[in-house]
């Protein structure tokens, strides 16, 4: 397959000549900087993103080091029109997915209505059972939700997949804004450009929302496995911003099925947890029994409605890959409305055809596992040799019913400054949906960039960079 | 406020200080060698010294035998393996600094993390004849997160425990060097007011930076007994006894809470005692014994403290508002 970016959708030129509307602007202003301005800016920036300690840890790596996610100082530009069609999509969405999270826990009406197996359901790891019947506020299960989106030519998006459980990534929404308004103030003066710095209190107002019933003035707290975490920065920079607690397990117990932290002052009852904890590390109780980043009795506190959850216990379901197909029906089904973002075109490898299809195809085709996340474990068919292929291959054969495939989809490219100056590198868009009693979203999202020439893989994981990302006002 | 964060701001600030008083206590010790060797004595013995007052004498000797220059300004400057030495310090400073960013403000981050990167810049090609200047910057660096604290951070409780951590060290430390020192130099010298006593008395001064101060309050030769008096009871001396326990003393009024009864009572009575007690009355009780007391009393003093509030355990006796909870309904799962 021909890797050459021509062939993709390139978000700022037409052609060689003609620059699209949105980024004309911003091209005339780069073509009159001096040489070598950008990559002076970009250096300036690597400092401070340093300074700050805005680090991730990479598992696998020697304990404590922390590397750099690679920022890109060119920004991404949306205009207001693509904006509005996007969000009203992804608010659609994770709507429905709440909807969907409350039936399965209550009365499942989606499988009796024969739209979704209950196989696929109650049969799925990531169902839990202890949250059956259990009432949320609101009725909403994820709080906050990451849509990953690509695009594939001028008005075609897809998602990619649903980050129900707890997507990260926001806090490099926010610190990248604030460094290219500290790099280049010209731009933002000659630009209108939709704000996104108060994500901080949308976040807080939706945790408020979510309090549990009767609870006037919730104390909330940001949850975080410790400082060893690899997104530890955005557990303990959303605490700071939002003014509240940042707590480790060991800084909670519960006392007759409500949840207290230990301070100063004595133990102070905690009503909302906006946990980036997994499920499984939640509760040694009930989960995991080796989980000592948990607090012992919380989910019973949560079952009796003493403690919110945000994200709530049990989402995995919903934003597991194979479920992930049932999205455009789910969307039909709870609002009555047509889907107004599709999904990927998907092969379900646990179906003999699809199984059989995809192992001839396996050369063009993204297989990825069912509950795999962070791009991990995934094959990219075109960019792998055919040894890397076979080997998959006989993964996948081992237990087809854990893999899903999609066509390798010619994700769109944004100028990037690489080494060889400012190039096209392809990108998606991960924008951060909030849902208390309404469902609210900043404009934009974190942009992901793959760096590397032709890669299509844009995980920071992966050694994918970032990007501020710009929705021009009307 | 969270125990586990106060736990680490106090311990944040303490690492700071001790990095501080390390310097300090380095910083001296090279001036010192720069003098003729008959007015300090061997080099061993010398450098014995700053071994002895940072409580570093037996990792050294295990690791490296002797005290020479070079090894012990590298053991107790830069030396990872030495959970005392500068490095360490600032390291930990940086764990306890990140494990409660958000209760910080980011400047304060900001100044321990460029520290920290700073630190392993130069900490990879330090020569000997830099060291000086390497004192001089961990000093500049426990001025400017003091400053810069001071100047952002919100006045409430965690200013007070950053406070507390602080003076408790400096205390700690000025009763160190005061009784290594003191002994060093009553052994040596008999004859009060000599060249010797001079210089030696000075650095002991200058490693709390109290030359000047001397200078400006007796305008006189240098004697034991002022010396010691200046760095036990004038409270106008910042890195006096008096003083730090001044500031221990009203950080934990501000804390407050039912909890911290008796570490209030302890910081109280040391307070008391500084701020009522005679120059003599301490020679009487002989200045070793006096300040081996005092150290002890710091000791409880920072386990009382640990007990009330940086440790974790459930405060039930004392929570606020306890609502009476009617029948609990067990649901079944």
């Amino acid at each position: 397959m021909n890797m050459n970016t021509k062939n993709y959708f390139d978000e700022m030129r037409i052609d060689n000549k003609t620059i699209r509307d949105i980024y004309q602007r911003y091209q005339h202003w780069q073509n009159q900087l001096p040489i070598g301005a950008l990559e002076r800016k970009s250096a300036e920036a690597e400092l401070l993103f340093r300074r700050l300690g805005i680090t991730f840890a990479v598992y696998g790596e020697s304990t404590g080091s922390e590397r750099l996610i690679p920022f890109d100082v060119v920004p991404r530009i949306f205009s207001a029109s693509e904006w509005n069609r996007l969000e009203r999509g992804i608010k659609q969405r994770v709507k429905a997915l709440n909807a969907f999270l409350h039936d399965i826990y209550h009365e499942r009406e989606i499988i009796k209505a024969g739209i979704i197996g209950k196989e696929q359901v109650l049969g799925n790891v990531l169902y839990c059972q202890k949250m059956q019947g259990v009432d949320l506020p609101n009725q909403v299960y994820a709080h906050i939700a990451g849509i990953d989106l690509v695009r594939v030519a001028e008005d075609d998006f897809y998602v990619l997949e649903d980050n129900l459980r707890t997507p990260s990534g926001v806090s490099y929404m926010l610190e990248n804004r604030k460094t290219m308004m500290r790099l280049f103030p010209e731009l933002f003066a000659s630009h209108a450009i939709e704000p996104v710095e108060h994500y901080p209190q949308m976040l807080f107002d939706t945790l408020r929302e979510s309090a549990p019933a009767g609870v006037s003035d919730p104390v909330i707290v940001v949850m975080t496995p410790g400082s060893y975490n690899s997104a530890y920065f955005e557990h303990a920079f959303l605490a700071s911003q939002m003014g509240v607690e940042l707590v480790e397990g060991q800084d909670l117990f519960v006392h007759d099925k409500k949840v207290y932290m230990h301070t100063t002052e004595g133990a102070q009852q905690v009503h909302v947890i906006y946990r980036r904890v997994d499920d499984d590390f939640l509760d040694p109780l009930v989960f995991r029994p080796d989980s000592t980043l948990g607090v012992p009795g919380l989910i019973d506190a949560y079952c009796h409605g003493n403690v919110s959850l945000a994200n709530g216990v049990g989402t995995g379901v919903a934003d597991d890959k194979s479920t992930y197909l049932f999205v455009p029906d789910m969307i039909k089904f709870y609002l009555g409305e047509e889907p107004l973002l599709s999904n990927v075109p998907t092969w379900r490898l646990s179906l003999r055809d699809d199984l059989k299809y995809v192992l001839e195809h396996l050369p063009e085709l993204v297989v990825k596992e069912v509950q795999g996340s962070g791009g991990y474990g995934m094959l990219v068919g075109p960019t792998s040799s055919k040894k890397e292929i076979e080997a998959y291959k006989q993964r996948i054969l081992s237990d087809p019913a854990n893999f899903i495939a999609q066509p390798t989809l010619a994700l769109s490219t944004c100028p990037t400054l690489v080494e060889t100056g400012v190039a096209p590198r392809h990108v998606d868009l991960r924008p951060f949906v909030l849902s208390g009693k309404e469902v609210r979203l900043v404009p934009g999202g974190l942009t992901r960039v793959a760096l590397s020439e032709g890669s299509l893989i844009v995980n920071s994981s992966q050694g994918g960079g970032t990007k501020d990302t710009w929705v021009l006002e009307n | 406020m969270l125990s586990r964060t106060v736990e680490n701001l106090f311990w944040m600030a303490r690492h700071i200080e001790r990095a501080e008083n390390t310097a300090r206590v380095l910083d001296v010790a090279h001036r010192t060698s720069l003098l003729p060797l008959d007015i300090e004595g061997t080099e061993a013995y010398l450098w014995y010294a700053p071994l002895n007052i940072t409580g570093c004498a037996a990792g050294y000797e295990r690791k490296y035998g002797l005290a020479k220059a070079d090894t012990v300004t590298y053991y107790l400057a830069l030396d990872p393996d030495n959970p005392s030495s500068i490095y360490t310090c600032l390291k930990m400073a940086r764990e306890n600094a990140r494990a409660v960013r958000s209760a910080i403000t980011s400047e304060m981050w900001e100044i321990i993390n460029a520290t920290w990167l700073e630190l392993n810049r130069v900490s990879a090609q330090m020569e000997y004849e830099k060291f000086p200047d390497f004192f001089d910057w961990v000093k500049d660096r426990s001025h400017l997160f003091r400053g810069v604290t001071l100047g952002t951070i919100l006045k409430d409780i965690s200013l007070s425990f950053i406070k507390l951590g602080t003076f408790l060290e400096r205390a700690d430390n000025t009763a160190r060097i005061l009784d290594v020192k003191y002994h060093i130099l009553l052994n040596e010298n008999d004859s009060v007011g000599s060249a010797a006593d001079y210089y030696q008395w000075g650095s002991l001064l200058k490693s709390v930076s109290a030359f000047e101060a001397y200078r400006k309050i007796y305008r006189d030769v240098i004697s034991p007994l002022r010396v010691a008096e200046l760095l036990i009871l004038r409270d106008d001396m910042p890195r006096s006894l008096h003083a730090c326990m001044n500031e221990v003393e009203s950080a934990l009024i501000d804390i407050n809470g039912s909890a911290g009864k008796e570490a209030r009572r302890c910081a109280g009575e040391q307070h008391a005692a500084l701020h009522f007690g005679r120059i003599d009355d301490v020679f009487t009780q002989g200045l070793h014994e006096y300040l081996t007391d005092f150290l002890g009393h710091m000791d409880s003093l920072g386990k009382n403290i640990r007990d009330a509030y940086l440790s974790r355990r459930d405060h039930f006796d004392n929570l606020p508002i306890r609502r009476v909870v009617q029948s609990q309904q067990q649901i079944t799962t």
